[in-house]
């Protein structure tokens, strides 16, 4: 076997300039800028979970006055949610690879593509004034009257930041979806597409309808408070739970623009480290728009308790059961995949297998919150907390690093340490369960969210909880240092480390500007893996 | 780890079930986490790779296995839905005999008032073994009046009444929480409920309430807000009489019917145009704003007096916007009870 040499030429090195990375139309270069911007507002969001979590170490609030608490989750939340996980999978991985992945130089809209990572920035840029400013206090969801009326902090900065980050969303869903359509080279029909490909077109839909909505909800929010209009303040005629309704159309949806993109990196890496095309891959496939479009008939089962009546939240309860089923049979599809594999244990393997056990029990404690009988006791506690942070950090975040770590040779063209990788990867999974299990059962103790003091009773738990964070802490700030270790003195990767099967592994690491010297013609079946494709993969 | 309790107290008539669904539904995950995961571990260790070329056996999948995998989780699922869909309506719909409470959430208290006049801030005194409905609303904010022990709690929306109810089975002092944040000092909203023998319960009723019952207050402020000169009980009056109307529907000038219930006496004080009685002229004046929320709970029981027969509590079920009706000869939902 030769020794892989790291390519003169490819796309990092067309161009060493701020200007040539600021005006650039290369999908990959933005790519890296969205990393770059997504990796800093990750710590800045997980900055405000630190102080959460601070905080929490005693009943009595005497860290932080209780609207500098209340400031801290709302940041922490509107931060994660908009600015790291909306854009995480598809702006990082889903921009870098899908033009690849289908033979393509660049996405359908190169010019837009840019300007959908400015819109990004300027809604941060937002987000951050209003921190400066002074932060802003009414949770993550906005909720009317509170955020009409009532709150005297920096609420029409931040829902402006949102409004415009979500145009950012809308246009690279649109982007994807016309890439996906018109890019694909002859012969790669719809069923020889990575899985991770029909995972982002799933996503891109959602993104371009559901995101109109929240936009015009903040419009209405921001008229509100502006000029004094009564949509949703009841002393001026307004309905206070019309809000709830149009917050969760959208925000609902966005849940699953968190974790499909996340689900399709998953499937790229069950494969790849089976060495084994995926079980059951329509299944997979269909199930990811089964997913995108029951998302859209559940959202009131996040209003159980607002007082709708007794019949709609049984219509809601029962379609919310109708999401779980899709979700399922992606989970058995990938488990019956390893079934005479042959399977290895890297660093993206292990986010698999923290996936695995995060991405259950995330799914499985959805169905207390769908069944109305428990929901009435847990909603709004913190066993809704542990939930959401199952499926959105345990699977979402999960899926992320996972693909980061599987995709980091192709992107850079270095490998990382094997070992710090795989330490890294153990202590995320340590840390997350030692972190939220503990919330669950605070949930069902009773414990509300959003609290800044509570009962003494519940200390032990929350005890618990904060020193499984500050291990989750490590977990992701390990990567961070290996990673940027690599990108200087990491071994060269070569084309296809993984021996993986996909279009994008045949070209060079780091990719020229153009992905591809020649348009690729020989379209193979979707993760073929054949003694050929293994023994020349590891060859430049 | 043995000092942590997994459940809290137990203390209404539906706690036991609540507890039980959430067994099964702990059960059901557990078997889905336990079985693929062992799947992934064995898989992992079985076919580990044993040589650097080795590859996985081609296998594209299997119909038979897709459609077990979908169709025996979905019969479960219908298990969980039905099951909590029952119990959910038990505990959403009120049996028609209730004791009934009025709450208003405040930044950042709770008071309760009791139809016999009793007042109570972030503490509510009630007798075990009787079906008590708690009238929920707000005067600001969103909040949201929660009792773990008895597994039950709803949101206080402004603008409207919410209800939950609820039979205490043990006598105890447990905690009450808002659940729904409310701003600064949403974690001090807290409260806690105090669950009597009935004879003691009669004891503590008697050591308070010396301004009278809501109904006399109401009656007081009947006459304070003028609403007498119109609403005379001979029907003769600018306003419909308002004796004997509770939990009938009435007919609208607009068409459609309303069931008089809480939520509907509500909506016609403070926006006395939504929902004009049919034959009257829309000559009310609204009362938003020059009225408190007890002060509107104590007119409401006030008016409830004057329909004697409609014993303690009329169904209502939902805010009233739900009780409408849109074609004026269909009868109103729960006017057939």
């Amino acid at each position: 076997m030769e020794t892989p040499v790291y390519p003169a030429h490819n796309y990092l090195s067309n161009g060493h300039t701020l200007r040539s990375w600021l005006l650039t139309k290369d999908h990959k270069r933005i790519a890296v800028l969205y990393l770059i911007s997504i990796s800093a507002f990750f710590f800045l969001g997980g900055l405000f979970a630190v102080g959460i979590r601070l905080e929490l170490t005693t009943p009595q609030g005497d860290l932080f006055q209780p609207d500098t608490y209340n400031k801290f989750f709302t940041l922490h939340g509107v931060i994660m949610v908009f600015l790291f996980l909306i854009p995480s999978v598809p702006a990082v991985l889903g921009n870098f690879l899908i033009p690849p992945m289908i033979g393509a130089k660049d996405l359908a809209f190169p010019r837009i593509n840019l300007l959908s990572w400015y819109l990004y920035i300027i809604g941060g840029l937002f987000t951050l004034f209003a921190i400066v400013a002074g932060g802003v206090d009414t949770g993550w969801t906005f909720y009317t009257p509170y955020s009409a009326t009532s709150s005297s902090s920096n609420v029409a900065p931040v829902a402006l930041g949102v409004f415009i980050a979500g145009f950012s969303s809308i246009l690279t869903g649109l982007n994807f979806i016309v890439t996906i359509h018109r890019m694909r080279a002859p012969g790669l029909h719809w069923f020889k597409l990575p899985l991770f490909v029909w995972a982002h077109y799933a996503t891109s839909l959602i993104q371009v309808l559901g995101t109109p909505v929240i936009a015009i909800t903040i419009v209405m929010l921001f008229v509100e408070r502006a000029f004094g209009f009564g949509i949703f303040d009841p002393q001026r005629g307004g309905d206070p739970v019309l809000f709830q309704h149009l917050f969760w159309f959208y925000s609902h949806p966005a849940v699953y623009i968190m974790i499909l993109p996340a689900l399709g990196v998953i499937s790229e890496l069950v494969s790849t480290f089976s060495r084994k095309r995926i079980f059951g891959y329509s299944f997979v496939a269909f199930s990811s728009l089964a997913i995108a479009v029951f998302g859209f008939i559940v959202w009131a089962h996040h209003m159980f308790v607002a007082g709708i009546s007794v019949y709609a939240a049984m219509v809601f309860s029962f379609l919310s059961f109708s999401v779980a089923i899709p979700s399922a049979v992606k989970v058995f599809n990938w488990a019956a995949t390893m079934y005479r594999g042959s399977i290895s244990f890297e660093a993206p393997m292990l986010y698999v297998y923290g996936f695995f056990g995060l991405f259950l029990i995330g799914g499985l404690t959805g169905l207390f919150l769908a069944t109305l009988g428990t929901d009435i006791h847990l909603h709004d506690t913190y066993f809704v907390v542990a939930h959401f942070h199952y499926i959105m950090v345990g699977g979402a975040i999960m899926g992320y690093l996972g693909g980061l770590h599987f995709w980091w040779p192709k992107i850079f063209g270095r490998m990382y340490s094997e070992f710090w990788s795989r330490i890294a990867a153990i202590l995320v999974f340590v840390g997350f369960n030692l972190t939220f299990f503990p919330q669950f059962l605070l949930g069902y103790l009773g414990m509300p969210r959003r609290y800044h003091m509570y009962p003494d009773e519940f200390q032990v738990l929350n005890v618990l909880s904060s020193a499984g964070a500050s291990i989750l802490g490590l977990g992701y700030l390990i990567p961070v240092i290996y990673f940027a270790w690599s990108l200087k003195y990491g071994e060269v990767a070569g084309n296809n480390p993984w021996g993986a099967s996909g279009l994008e592994w045949r070209t060079q690491s780091p990719p020229l500007t153009e992905n591809f010297t020649e348009v690729p013609t020989d379209i193979p079946e979707a993760y073929e893996y054949t003694p050929k494709v293994v023994r020349e993969a590891k060859l430049v | 780890m043995g000092g942590i309790p997994l459940f809290p107290e137990a203390a209404s008539s539906f706690a036991s079930e609540v507890d039980a669904l959430y067994l099964f539904i702990v059960a059901v995950s557990a078997f889905f986490t336990v079985a693929v995961s062992i799947a992934v571990v064995v898989f992992g260790i079985k076919y580990r790779r044993k040589h650097a070329e080795e590859i996985g056996a081609h296998i594209e999948g299997s119909l038979p296995l897709e459609l077990a995998w979908s169709i025996i989780p979905t019969i479960i699922l219908m298990v969980m839905f039905g099951w909590g869909a029952k119990l959910f309506y038990e505990m959403r719909v009120p049996p028609d005999e209730t004791l009934q409470i009025y709450a208003v959430g405040k930044q950042w208290m709770w008071k309760f008032q009791h139809t016999g006049g009793q007042r109570e801030i972030n503490e509510l005194h009630v007798p075990m073994g009787r079906p008590i409905k708690v009238l929920v609303t707000s005067e600001d904010v969103l909040h949201d009046l929660y009792f773990p022990a008895f597994r039950t709690k709803i949101d206080a929306i402004p603008g409207r009444y919410s209800q939950l109810w609820f039979t205490a089975t043990k006598a105890g002092r447990y905690r009450i929480f808002c659940a729904e944040y409310c701003g600064t000092k949403h974690s001090g909203m807290i409260g806690s409920v105090v669950v009597m023998e009935p004879p003691q319960y009669q004891a503590w009723l008697a050591g308070g309430g010396t301004e009278g019952t809501m109904a006399e207050r109401g009656a007081k402020l009947f006459n304070d807000l003028a609403c007498n000169t119109c609403h005379l009980d001979s029907g003769q009056g600018r306003g419909p009489s308002l004796k004997d109307i509770i939990g009938k529907p009435v007919e609208l000038a607009g068409g459609g019917t309303a069931l008089v219930d809480e939520g509907y006496l509500r909506e016609s004080i403070l926006n006395s145009q939504a929902k004009v009685v049919k034959g009257f002229a829309p000559l009310m004046p609204t009362f938003q704003g020059l009225i408190s929320e007890e002060g509107l709970a104590a007119l409401i029981e006030h008016i409830k007096s004057l329909s004697p027969q409609a014993t303690t509590s009329a169904p209502a079920l939902v805010p009233a916007a739900a009780t409408i009706s849109s074609t004026p000869d269909a009868p109103a939902q729960g006017a057939q009870r």
